[in-house]
């Protein structure tokens, strides 16, 4: 009896008629003919070309692809050249942004890095050097005692000295320069777009397809027409950075207000707030917790950018490691890269922290008088005026000194050179393991696939599991990648990601369900998995190149580092989240572990964890346009090709091409995830 | 009750959530039944009510959950606009005006507390009972003085600084009243003000709710699922079920003549002498021995009853105006003590 009530397969049944076995036999001819016809034309379609010859079965007609590439760019260079609005030219539009960032970037980095100078070039004089390294010290130090405790303050003090010590300083500046221009138009961007689509539905509806794609689209496609509006230079950095890191602003604010209870909203309107007092004394206030949450992301999202920033004139950390990268530096870029690192944690924190400060502390700030209530501001301004002087009889206060620093790069280069040498054999073993009994079968299925049944299988696919309006949507996109001419280097796409998600499941689903099995390895899982997010992807790559050279393996493996946090975190909620009564029943009924976990456990979350797989191919996208730099031949390399030759046709259309597959990925998995749910009865 | 000394008053005021509504209500000409409800899958959360509230009495709205009790009061504060129905606040039909009409009515003349208590958590306890002045664009001495004010009234002074989250339950709903009397309302609104609290809390704040309203004499409308606290509390109640109102009497009444099953189920288990008065139970004319005492037809049972068991003889009774009009002795106050049925 309680059998029947647990038994996910008895759940499954909810269709009058229909039975499992009748469910599941359609399923498996389904699947296992769509396997078995795509993987013999796979392996076939080259011979049936020779046979037949007809070269249009394995390569699409270059005859029939309309030239996407020229037009974009003709556009382009319309609107560049000719565009105007209501007598404004484009370009001086461009030209008015661009000032508009120029301008707080100029005073910040003048603050931070080059002090207030006058003149240009050779005549340049610096009137007032910039805060020194100790000023700069003290108001971290002061800041994270401020928003939390000594703790903090300590984290943050030893994260800004390290920066010193290690001779990153100048480029850790240029960097937080960046971070401090781009956060706040991000978020306040992030967060006046969000009040907009929460008030107003047309934006809200014009919005969210935009927000959709945003996530989708690699960061490297925009680039592009990036480059081409505002030139290469920090301006085109920060724009892009903008754009990156303000969609999850734009949602999280749209989360927050509509999370706010309904009751205080109601005492808004039962107080006579006006629209306005509604939402900038209630609503946003209210919403702040969340908000802030936000924010946090906001910071991560920029420090993410850095490097990719630096491909488009952003100096700084970014760009020692893009050098050092190019140059297979090894010691300079684990070097730089660990300083980005040591600057997101400090930033990391500081904000995470601020963002849950409690109201004890709050209150505590806002009480005494107004030398108590200011110590700290009026301490860091003492001590900047104070090093200030001090620097100039002592320079060593105004600028920590180089004889003092230390470098790392010789030891990381030798370090690296020792597991090279050591564990070479072992590390060429396993990568050649993987490459030849995996990937490469895996990639030589994909690419083999012809174009015209690529089309019809996935269309098939969209139709099965989200009906006729999925089938035509997946269709158009796949269509419109092939009339681009990018099959094949769409099915690399799809293959490395396919192998790194594959491999990034295997690991991360074992481990959320650990990490959801008692507190204390929730505890340690989840402080690995933050580790993971919080560092820039680049991060990943440098040591993997370092390892295993250049090449899809590489790829691969910074892939999966990179986007296992949401399979670990989608699996461990699943299995928090099934009905305790469910699992009781089990128990009852005599389950051993193993058979909970089977039978019970594992059904219930396949919903759960199709949502992580979603997330976890969206992370694996975005972060396979960045490993075009260790040489993979997919569509990311061919967008990097479009940036590195500001080819704003080709890098559009390219990256649409990625868009599309990770929208045609999301829809399927979100739609199977739907119709799943349905089935178990958690979802009318 | 003269048709001046009413407040508010509301007539065949309709709220349905579901598709169309408006048209649903038109189509079945303004007075859908149950089953039509049912079958349009729409969810009728007041249907036809007519509330009227005079001046100065405490007018309790009681019901099960989900009887809509929360939804007519908040059609009669106008947060949500009811389906169909009249409202008239103080001789002005309040439907059809203005959003910039409703801010100044809600600004100046109504005040509520909420069950949750929403307060910002971002304010603290001064700024809190400051908010609705402040919204209203009163400078910060005018409204932080008047702030002051209300909060001593709820006794919470000394606590002017703290923040919601560093109160306790009890002591944040009373930042909720002192809150809501910041501006004066004329009218004064309670949804469920003291259900999240624990009971001996919740006794303490009906007691301190009701000095209150002793010095105050506000018009209240106030909603509870207890009815416990809506005998104490009530000159009248409303008692809900389904969205309907299904009877409107004082809580003696309610006990008395329960207009049906659902009716007499809430006040079965209420120990009558907390209700009745003695005028239910009293026997006409002056006692025909020496009376112990006088009372007046007003008084709870519960009240006087240990003064009239202790008595040897019975007690007279007067009414309102002085008059004498019954008596009533030990065995009819014994009857209901203990739960026989009384002969009334
Ligand atoms: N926005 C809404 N949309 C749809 N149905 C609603 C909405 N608000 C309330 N209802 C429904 O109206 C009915 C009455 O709800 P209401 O909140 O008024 O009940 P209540 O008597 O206040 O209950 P409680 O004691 O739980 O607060 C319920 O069936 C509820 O589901
Ligand atoms: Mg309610």
């Amino acid at each position: 009896m309680m059998q029947a009530d647990t038994d996910p397969q008895a759940l499954k049944q909810t269709g009058p008629r229909r039975s499992v076995g009748d469910l599941l036999r359609s399923g498996w001819v389904f699947w296992g003919g769509l396997f078995v016809v795509t993987w013999a034309l796979s392996t076939y379609a080259f011979d049936i070309y020779k046979l037949l010859d007809a070269r249009w079965i394995v390569r699409f007609p270059a005859a029939w692809q309309p030239d996407f590439e020229g037009a974009i760019s003709g556009f382009m260079d319309w609107l560049l050249e000719d565009a105007s609005l209501f007598g404004i030219q484009f370009r001086e539009m461009t030209r008015a942004v661009a000032a508009m960032i120029e301008a707080p970037y100029d005073v910040v980095i003048g603050v931070l890095v080059e002090g207030l100078v006058i003149g240009q070039g050779r005549d340049a004089v610096q009137l007032l050097p910039p805060l020194s390294w100790v000023a700069v010290v003290v108001s971290v130090v002061a800041l994270g005692h401020y928003t939390k405790s000594w703790a903090l303050a300590t984290l943050t003090g030893a994260c800004f000295i390290y920066l010193a010590i290690f001779g990153q300083w100048e480029s850790a500046m240029v960097t937080l320069s960046s971070v401090l221009i781009a956060v706040p138009l991000a978020a306040g961007g992030g967060l006046l777009l969000g009040i907009g689509a929460y008030r107003v539905r047309w934006i809200d509806l014009a919005m969210r397809p935009i927000l959709d794609l945003m996530q989708t689209v690699p960061v490297f496609a925009y680039l592009v027409p990036i480059l081409f509006m505002f030139g290469f230079g920090p301006v085109s950095a920060l724009v892009a950075t903008v754009i990156y890191a303000m969609p999850p602003m734009i949602r999280v604010t749209i989360v927050a207000l509509r999370g706010v209870p309904e009751e205080l909203a109601e005492l808004g309107r039962m107080v006579g707030c006006t629209p306005r007092q509604q939402m900038w004394k209630v609503l946003v206030p209210s919403a702040k917790p969340t908000i802030m949450v936000g924010v946090n992301q906001v910071i991560m999202l920029s420090l993410n950018m850095v490097i990719i920033a630096s491909m488009i004139g952003a100096g700084g950390l970014g760009y020692d490691v893009l050098t050092a990268l190019r140059r297979l530096d090894i010691g300079g870029g684990i070097e730089a890269g660990i300083a980005i690192v040591v600057l997101a944690i400090a930033l990391d924190r500081l904000s995470q922290e601020y963002a849950t400060r409690t109201v004890t502390r709050i209150a505590a700030q806002s009480q005494g008088g107004f030398l108590r209530r200011h110590r700290w501001s009026l301490s860091i301004l003492a001590v900047i005026a104070l090093t200030y002087l001090g620097g100039i009889i002592w320079p060593w206060i105004q600028s920590y000194p180089a004889s003092a620093e230390i470098s790392t790069s010789a030891f990381w280069t030798r370090a690296m050179e020792y597991i090279n040498v050591t564990y070479f054999d072992t590390l060429d073993a396993i990568k050649t393991v993987i490459l030849q009994w995996f990937m490469l079968p895996v990639r030589k299925f994909f690419t083999g696939i012809p174009w015209a049944w690529g089309l019809i299988a996935v269309t098939l696919i969209g139709l099965r599991v989200g009906g006729w309006r999925l089938g035509l949507l997946v269709f158009c996109l796949a269509g419109l990648i092939i009339l681009a001419g990018l099959w094949t280097p769409a099915m690399m796409t799809v293959y490395l990601c396919g192998v790194s998600v594959a491999i990034a499941s295997t690991i991360g689903i074992p481990l959320g369900i650990f990490a959801a099995g008692n507190p204390t390895s929730n505890r340690v899982v989840g402080a690995f998995i933050d580790t993971l997010q919080t560092l820039p992807s680049f991060v990943y790559l440098i040591p993997v190149v370092m390892l295993f050279r250049v090449g899809d393996f590489s790829a691969m493996i910074a892939i999966v580092a990179y986007a296992l946090a949401p399979a670990v975190r989608y699996a461990a909620h699943g299995i928090r989240n099934i009905d305790p009564q469910i699992v009781e029943a089990g128990i009852v009924s005599g389950c051993t572990q193993g058979q909970l976990m089977r039978r019970i456990k594992l059904p219930m979350i396949v919903p759960e964890l199709l949502l992580g797989l979603n997330q976890t191919i969206m992370l694996a996208l975005s972060m396979l346009v960045i490993t075009a730099l260790v040489g993979t031949r997919d569509l990311g390399q061919d967008v990097y090709i479009a940036l590195t030759k500001a080819d704003t046709g080709q890098g559009i259309v390219v990256g649409l091409a990625v868009a599309f597959i990770a929208i045609i990925a999301d829809r399927i998995l979100a739609a199977s995830a739907h119709r799943m749910r349905r089935r178990l009865g958690m979802e009318q | 009750m003269t048709q001046s000394s009413i407040l508010l008053e509301c007539r065949d005021l309709w709220k349905i959530y579901g598709h169309a509504p408006e048209t649903f209500l038109k189509a079945h000409g303004g007075a859908p039944r149950a089953e039509d409800l049912r079958a349009a899958q729409m969810i009728g959360a007041v249907q036809a009510a007519n509330v009227q509230i005079a001046r100065g009495e405490i007018f309790v709205i009681m019901g099960l959950s989900g009887s809509g009790k929360s939804t007519l009061v908040r059609c009669l504060s106008r947060l949500i606009q009811p389906t169909a129905g009249e409202l008239i606040f103080d001789g002005e039909e309040i439907l059809g005006k203005t959003d910039k009409q409703l801010i100044e009515i809600r600004r100046k003349r109504m005040g509520m507390v909420f069950q949750h208590f929403a307060l910002l958590p971002h304010l603290t306890v001064l700024q809190n009972a400051a908010f609705p002045l402040e919204v209203q664009g009163m400078d910060r001495a005018t409204r932080e003085a008047r702030a002051r004010e209300v909060i001593e009234l709820v006794g919470l002074k000394g606590r002017e600084n703290y923040y919601p989250a560093q109160l306790s339950g009890g002591q944040q709903q009373r930042v909720g009243i002192a809150r809501s009397l910041a501006v004066e309302p004329d009218l004064w609104f309670l949804d469920e003000p003291f259900s999240a609290l624990d009971p001996l809390i919740r006794r303490e704040m009906q007691d301190e709710f009701l000095r209150l309203q002793g010095m105050l004499k506000k018009t209240i409308v106030f909603i509870t699922h207890d009815f416990d606290e809506a005998i104490r509390l009530a000159d009248r109640i409303a008692v809900m079920h389904d969205g309907r109102i299904v009877q409107i009497a004082t809580p003696e009444e309610l006990v008395l003549n329960p207009a049906d099953d659902y009716v007499a189920e809430f006040t079965r288990y209420i120990p009558r002498a907390k209700v009745l008065t003695l005028g239910a139970i009293m026997r006409p004319g002056a006692a025909a021995e020496d009376a112990a005492g006088e009372l007046s037809v007003r008084d709870r049972i519960e009240t006087v009853a240990d003064r009239i068991e202790r008595a040897d003889g019975p007690f007279n009774l007067r009414d309102d105006a002085g008059a004498l009009i019954g008596h009533v002795r030990r065995q009819e106050v014994i009857d209901v003590l203990v739960g026989r049925s009384i002969g009334a």
